[in-house]
């Protein structure tokens, strides 16, 4: 067994072990931590695969951004999760029905896929060829060149997206105060202060 | 040596190269409290720490010790396997950050060519270990101050992203090595990124300080609103790990800055050879004035802390990227913003 191997098997491992703990563990905090080793091994077996541009992207955004959102979100919920497990127990026909129907579904599918002719060859040849150019710049290329109007298309869709979810929750309220940062800034001691000479024993 | 062409040697080697750079930052470590503690003090016109040692200088490693030896008091109602990971989640990531820093033209632990990028999936990654620590602590204000740190290094990690993305666009390269020799015009102190770049040198600098919690943005351990933020309900070693952590980071900051924007290990002085001792020379600069910044400035309030990273250092950076990427395309000003069209 090469070093390659080694540490292929152990990101593998641990890739399974963070999924399955996700799923079976009791706090959901805990579960979005191991949610989180999940994502960072994947991320290795992304370098194992030579795809280092991917792997750091994995663990940009996903690790870096959408986790810690994820994490912040589950932290502040307070749910008796306990409870929602115990009631758990009686929907296990029904998604044991579910999951087997999906099964059958993914071995029809795949039983069902052709290969054409020369695919291990073309597959070994990435296009362009990492001679030319290396993984960041080939995705660029393919991103923006080959497929660019697909790619604009999509980060669209993804801006309609948050626009919604914006146009959903945005809502002016009148009763709060609010600080203005501009005015803040603007004020000067002419403004904001009022130099009185008090006399002794008099007051104001 | 047949030796070192083995696996075993191999491993042996690169074990210790590891190392190297583990006690290189482990020592500048110590440097940089007893630094800040004494430059804070001069500012404020104090001596600082003068009674350990010669001028105090042994301060840090009494400290270090007394940490170490102490009792470690866990809360009764904490998650312990998750309080216990939170600090060393943010020691750790602090020092493998490192592993792709160089500090001369071949020193360097793992020559990643998008080794840019590896810094800063580390560097968003260390807001795990201050949120970790202040939900497993099971407490108000440290859960409070975890919640404000992420949402603070969130914000400013954007537009750190942004800055890199415009030196990665100058240089068309993500490697260190490759973004140090695009500053080697021949102009020495004035072919730098920071010319090109100058607005950007500010907006790292002070993402660069919100990222790390630092004054004037260190709202998520606020002292006089959240006692000590996610930090609360740690003492002895873990509470070590997550100070020797935070400097670490911070002096990353400083290696980011000297790399990116002024030169690396380039000398500033023509005639004088470049070398390793610039950078570090450079890196510690960058930390007086991170120190100076801590002894001047006054703390933000939250909503300001916001307002600067979405709405002022976002957009301005955004811009910038756009502004880079067009003088870069059309090579305005011959290869100033487009060093890789001049064989930089």
């Amino acid at each position: 067994m090469t070093i390659a191997d080694f540490t292929f098997y152990l990101f593998a491992l641990s890739v399974i072990t963070g999924g399955l703990f996700t799923v079976a563990s009791k706090n959901p905090v805990h579960s979005v931590l191991w949610l989180i080793l999940a994502f960072l091994s994947a991320a290795g077996l992304f370098v194992l695969l030579g795809a280092e541009f991917v792997a750091m992207l994995l663990i940009i955004v996903y690790v870096g951004a959408v986790a810690v959102l994820f994490l912040f979100v589950v932290m502040m919920l307070d749910v008796d999760f306990a409870e929602l497990k115990a009631e758990m127990a009686k929907y296990v026909p029904v998604a044991g029905l579910i999951g087997v129907v999906l099964l059958m579904q993914l071995t029809l599918a795949y039983g069902a896929w052709e290969f054409s002719e020369g695919i291990d060859q073309r597959l070994g040849n990435p296009a362009p060829p990492l001679d030319v150019a290396h993984n960041t710049q080939a995705l660029g290329l393919i991103l923006y060149d080959d497929y660019f109007l697909v790619f604009q298309i999509s980060g669209l869709i993804l801006l309609v997206a948050m626009v919604g979810a914006i146009v959903l929750t945005l809502r002016h309220r009148v009763d709060v105060k609010r600080q203005s940062p501009v005015a803040q800034m603007m004020r000067d001691p002419a403004t904001a202060m009022e130099l009185k000479d008090v006399k002794p024993g008099q007051g104001l | 040596m047949e030796f070192f062409d083995s696996t075993l040697g191999i491993i042996l080697i690169i074990a210790a190269q590891c190392l190297l750079v583990i006690a290189f930052v482990m020592i500048s470590l110590l440097v940089l409290v007893y630094g800040d503690r004494k430059i804070w003090a001069a500012v404020m016109m104090r001596r600082g720490p003068n009674v350990v040692g010669a001028f105090g200088l042994l301060q840090a490693v009494a400290d270090a010790f007394k940490y170490i030896i102490k009792e470690v008091v866990v809360p009764a109602g904490a998650d312990r396997p998750v309080f216990f990971l939170a600090p060393m989640t943010s020691f750790v990531l602090a020092i493998i950050a490192w592993a792709v820093i160089p500090f001369n033209e071949t020193w360097v632990l793992a020559d990643l060519n998008v080794a840019i990028l590896y810094v800063f999936a580390m560097s968003s990654l260390e807001v795990y270990g201050v949120i970790m620590g202040g939900w497993a602590s099971n407490s108000k204000y440290p859960f409070l101050g975890s919640l404000r740190s992420a949402a603070q290094m969130i914000s400013y990690e954007v537009s750190i992203g942004l800055i890199i993305i415009g030196v990665i666009i100058s240089t068309g390269s993500m490697n260190f090595g490759a973004i140090v020799a695009a500053q080697d015009t021949g102009a020495h102190f004035f072919g730098w990124y920071w010319l090109p770049h100058l607005p950007m040198v500010m907006l790292f600098f002070v993402s660069a300080l919100a990222e790390t919690n630092r004054p004037p943005f260190d709202l998520p351990e606020a002292e006089s609103e959240l006692v000590a933020g996610y930090q609360v309900e740690y003492s002895a070693t873990p509470f070590l790990l997550f100070m020797a952590g935070e400097y670490i980071a911070i002096f990353l900051m400083c290696a980011l800055m000297t790399l990116l924007f002024f030169g690396g290990w380039l000398s500033p002085i023509p005639g004088l050879p470049d070398g390793a001792l610039w950078m570090v020379l450079k890196m510690g600069f960058f930390f007086f004035i991170i120190s100076m910044v801590k002894a001047i400035v006054p703390r933000y309030r939250y909503d300001q802390l916001m307002r600067l990273g979405w709405k002022v250092f976002l957009p301005f950076s955004l811009f910038w990227v756009v502004f880079v990427a067009f003088m870069a395309k059309f090579e305005v000003f011959g290869g100033f913003y487009a060093r890789f069209a001049i064989g930089g």
